[in-house]
């Protein structure tokens, strides 16, 4: 069987679960929804062909696992967006044609020499820096909790930085593979451009006010730098630097030391008056309000869940039980709904994502493509990583979104887009070999 | 760059396996430690997805508590309303978003929202569960008869004060009042809970406290209804006998100072040479403070625990609205045998139900009860029936044996002793024509102003094979003697009873 027609295979399977999963929300909330909702499930496969037949012509040789695996990760999360409220899964749904959009058109435009990009790689990185400091421009960024990590251009809100982080990854790529024998040798005078990424990365921290983005950056920085210079020591250098970074902001920045106070200390016994959607209430844990809920939700999903459709996400009265439940927290409403077997299940589709990832950064023969799929792959298990973590209180949460499940159209499009270029360097090390 | 590439893939790999193990933590090890915590909704709002079951009065129809069903967000939720607006309010209790549990409500939630240990609920509701549908509860039928109950409450109006009332053979609570009540249903709404709070006292400078269930929680001194006790005592002991006859001077010796008869005896001031049962009759103090005195405090204690003094007495309501009985010192119960301070504790006055000595409304209804059931008190229940949502009887009232209170012949002779005081005594009141009627007045100082007293009446009827056995207590009346002011409660609770009392 060709790449392709296995992948097919997948896409059907994925389809199918699709359909399963709206219709057993519809079981469970018909009260609310209708019948129409299964639409969304044949919507979903029609949108998947057409991102399965732009890769036939554009990557045959590419890994058959990813799209699917993607399709899969959509789904669920638009399944979790529909039934934590409906009309927001139909703008999902809006954004995700936008992202295959820009997938196809990734597809295209590249389909001859994706290398092309390293020519462009200071721009690329110019370009990630500009559109980090985008929300920081008045009239045009937001500050949503604390972190100024959106831009609004007309009616949309954008987040930048998830656009930046690829052309991050890009311009590493390039950058790495033309120095990596330089950097190499590990002399003084050499490491002038990793403290300036350093710095520039804690720079996306104070302008930010966001620990989830430096880390998210710095850790793909130094995953990069390892795989280009083989030294450890870089690794252990700029975990100080970051860790040393992370203690000053702690310090200095009130959002981050917030931040870092809630994950060490989230549950408190004192109710104090707290604003929780624009009121004044008596609360517990009212500065870790968010996370404490959020684990409450974890805990009740259990071992089985409550099923898809029957998590609390309300109080009594109709009010949100955990604020941006959709965006940062859709984790822990699938904890809830699906349980720790569903959990775990979604954990291991992002897994298999990265392994297949990575296998791209080791079958391909190019430096550039090399750095560029493992740094891609990197990013996203990263991501995963930072907000998962920050949700089960590995790390301090901050509120960045996990890739193709949450709700947001920025993430959507730029995992899409970093989605195109693993499947074009796969074509690419196929092709070869 | 393949071996480095290997390495940063696994330390990515690490990273989400860690994810999977943390997320194992929250769903399994903590899970239930965040689920008992006191801020989690989730919890919260979970009860009210249930379809609790019914609270209904003993005849199956009085609906006590039920559902409403409401849509939020698309959830089914269940919120409960109290259609009789205050019937045994206190006993029922209530089921709220905004406050905690009280009362069966709170006491049998496991029954009510189906999630109590037994084989056949855990089928029903596991069936419910993965079939999708709403989880429904369990409905209880409690022993309260609607008729007398209304009726205990309405002869308590105005007053504060509690009856009970419970079959003497097998613990069937047939009535329970508190008054002043309040209506359930307001608890919720806004201000409501405030509301009730406020409600104006009847019996200042005592306030209203209406969620308080007097009958198990009230604690008011006994007076001479503790009289049945000493008495109990004596006899139990063989030491005196009901025909042992006693001088009553008129006065007690307490401290070499003259203790005179209460008010309330019956007759004279002094009735000279007396026989036990004369004096019970009449509720001599001189004489029983004498035989107190001869007994001491701690055997008088001593009958007391044989009849569930010092222990909380049990019933299906949450423990902490159940007090036990005893001497009380600064608001705390405490034990002379065991705790220091015993010389302090008088026998004379003790015998007759004063000296710090404390009793709930259901412990004087089991004192009345263990006698009507020669010396053994059945354990207090109910809850008739609780029945599936299916319409099985998964519990039925199962009469238990509580404390073996006296021998049967004690039991005996304190049964014709009170009927003497029916009869020819101080509680006359409380004759029911065609009926032999057992009691025991009590008139308790509740100060040293000699004016407002707690009226008591314990009773049994019929004497010669009791299906009804209670207490009334009606809380600082003026001039209140028990005989006056709560012996007429008791005769129209045992009327209202009585002719049906034996389908019980």
């Amino acid at each position: 069987m060709t790449a392709r027609n296995r992948e097919l295979g997948y896409l059907v399977a994925v389809a199918a679960l699709t359909g399963l999963g709206f219709a057993s929300v519809y079981i469970a909330r018909q009260a609310v929804i209708g019948w129409s909702s299964l639409t969304y499930a044949a919507f979903f496969m029609g949108l998947y062909l057409v991102a399965h037949v732009v890769a036939r012509v554009t990557v045959p040789n590419a890994d058959p696992y990813l799209l699917p695996m993607t399709g899969f990760l959509t789904a669920v999360g638009l399944t979790e967006i529909y039934r934590l409220g409906p009309s927001d899964a139909f703008k999902q749904g809006l954004w995700v044609v936008i992202g295959v959009a820009a997938f196809a058109l990734t597809l295209v435009v590249l389909r001859r020499d994706y290398r092309i990009l390293e020519s462009y790689k200071y721009l690329f990185g110019v370009g990630a820096i500009a559109l980090l400091f985008l929300p920081r421009l008045p009239g045009l960024g937001e500050t949503v909790n604390g972190a100024r990590l959106w831009i609004h251009v007309g009616g949309l809100q954008l987040q930048p930085g998830e656009l930046s982080k690829i052309f991050l990854i890009v311009f590493l790529a390039g950058y790495l593979r033309e120095k990596r024998e330089v950097l190499a040798q590990g002399r003084l005078k050499d490491l002038g451009p990793v403290l300036a990424i350093w710095a520039a990365t804690m720079l996306v921290l104070v302008a930010t006010n966001d620990l989830g983005s430096a880390l998210l950056y710095f850790g793909i920085f130094i995953a990069m730098l390892y795989i280009a210079t083989a030294r450890l020591w870089y690794v252990f250098l700029g975990l100080g630097l970051f860790v040393a970074g992370g203690l000053v902001a702690d310090r200095s920045i009130p959002h981050v030391a917030e931040r870092i106070t809630n994950w060490l200390h989230p549950f408190s016994s004192t109710k104090v008056y707290c604003p929780i959607n624009g009121q004044m209430e008596l609360r517990q844990d009212c500065q870790s309000y968010q996370l404490v809920k959020s684990l409450y939700s974890i805990a009740n999903g259990g071992f089985g869940g409550t099923g898809l459709g029957k998590g609390t996400f309300t109080t009594t009265g109709g009010q949100a039980l955990i604020p941006d439940v959709k965006t940062d927290f859709i984790y822990s409403a699938l904890a809830q709904e699906l349980g720790l077997i569903g959990v775990s299940a979604l954990l291991l589709v992002f897994m298999v994502f990265v392994a297949r990832g990575m296998k791209v950064a080791l079958r391909v023969d190019d430096g550039f493509s090399k750095l560029l799929a493992a740094g891609l792959t990197f990013g996203f298990a990263l991501q995963t990583f930072t907000i998962v973590g920050g949700i089960v209180r590995l790390i301090p949460l901050t509120g960045i979104t996990l890739p193709f499940v949450s709700y947001g159209g920025s993430s959507v499009v730029a995992n899409f887009i970093l989605l195109a270029l693993l499947l074009l360097v796969s074509h690419r090390a196929n092709s070869v070999s | 760059m393949n071996k480095r590439i290997s390495q940063v893939a696994l330390v990515a790999l690490v990273l989400l396996a860690s994810l999977i193990l943390a997320t194992t933590y929250w769903q399994t090890w903590a899970s239930a430690g965040l689920a008992a915590r006191q801020d989690n909704e989730i919890q919260r709002v979970a009860q009210f997805t249930i379809d609790r079951g019914l609270i209904l009065a003993s005849n199956g129809k009085t609906v006590l508590a039920k559902n409403v069903k409401k849509k939020v967000n698309g959830q089914t939720l269940y919120f409960r309303t109290y259609p009789t607006k205050g019937l045994a309010s206190q006993v029922v209790g209530y089921s709220t978003q905004s406050r905690a549990r009280s009362g069966i409500e709170a006491a049998q939630n496991s029954y009510l929202t189906g999630s109590n240990a037994d084989l056949s609920t855990i089928f029903d509701t596991v069936g419910d569960r993965i079939k999708g549908t709403t989880v429904k509860g369990n409905s209880l039928e409690l022993t309260i008869r609607p008729g007398a109950q209304w009726l205990a409450q309405h002869l308590l109006e105005g007053k504060c004060g509690a009856a009970v009332v419970m079959n003497p053979k097998t613990g069937a609570v047939y009535v329970m009042a508190s008054s002043p009540g309040f209506d359930p249903n307001l608890i919720e709404k806004t201000n409501g809970y405030t509301q009730v709070q406020n409600t104006k006292s009847p019996c200042p400078p005592e306030p209203a406290s209406p969620l308080l269930n007097r009958a198990t929680q009230g604690l008011f001194p006994p007076g001479s209804t503790f009289k049945t006790i000493t008495a109990a005592a004596a006899l139990d002991d063989g030491v005196y006998k009901p025909d042992s006859t006693f001088y009553d001077p008129g006065y007690c010796t307490e401290y070499g100072k003259q203790v005179k008869n209460a008010l309330d005896q019956s007759g004279p001031e002094s009735f000279g040479t007396v026989n036990m049962v004369e004096a019970f009759q009449h509720s001599i103090n001189a004489v029983f403070c004498n035989i107190g005195k001869s007994l001491g405090a701690k055997r008088i204690l001593a009958e007391a625990k044989k009849f569930g003094f010092y222990s909380t007495p049990p019933l299906e309501t949450p423990s902490d609205a159940r007090s036990p009985s005893g001497l009380y010192a600064n608001g705390k119960l405490f034990d002379p045998t065991t705790d220091k301070g015993f010389s302090k504790v008088d026998p004379g006055r003790l015998a007759f139900g004063q000296e710090k000595m404390l009793t709930t409304p259901l412990q004087m209804a089991m004192v009345a009860s263990a006698i009507a059931n020669k010396g053994v008190i059945m354990r207090p229940t109910l809850i008739k029936q609780v029945t599936s949502p299916g319409g099985s009887v998964i519990r039925k009232l199962k009469p238990h044996v509580y404390k073996v209170a006296t021998k049967p012949a004690t039991a005996g002779a304190l049964k014709n002793m009170m009927v003497e005081v029916v009869q020819a005594g101080t509680g006359t009141a409380a004759q029911i024509p065609g009926v032999v009627v057992a009691g025991k007045t009590g008139t308790a100082e509740t100060c040293a102003c000699n004016t407002v007293y707690d009226a008591w009446f314990i009773f049994f009827a019929p004497a010669e094979n009791p299906t009804v056995a209670g207490a009334v207590v009606v809380e600082l009346q003026k001039d209140g003697f028990g005989g006056a002011v709560a012996a007429p409660i008791a005769k129209q609770l045992m009327q209202a009873l009585l002719p049906t009392a034996s389908n019980g």
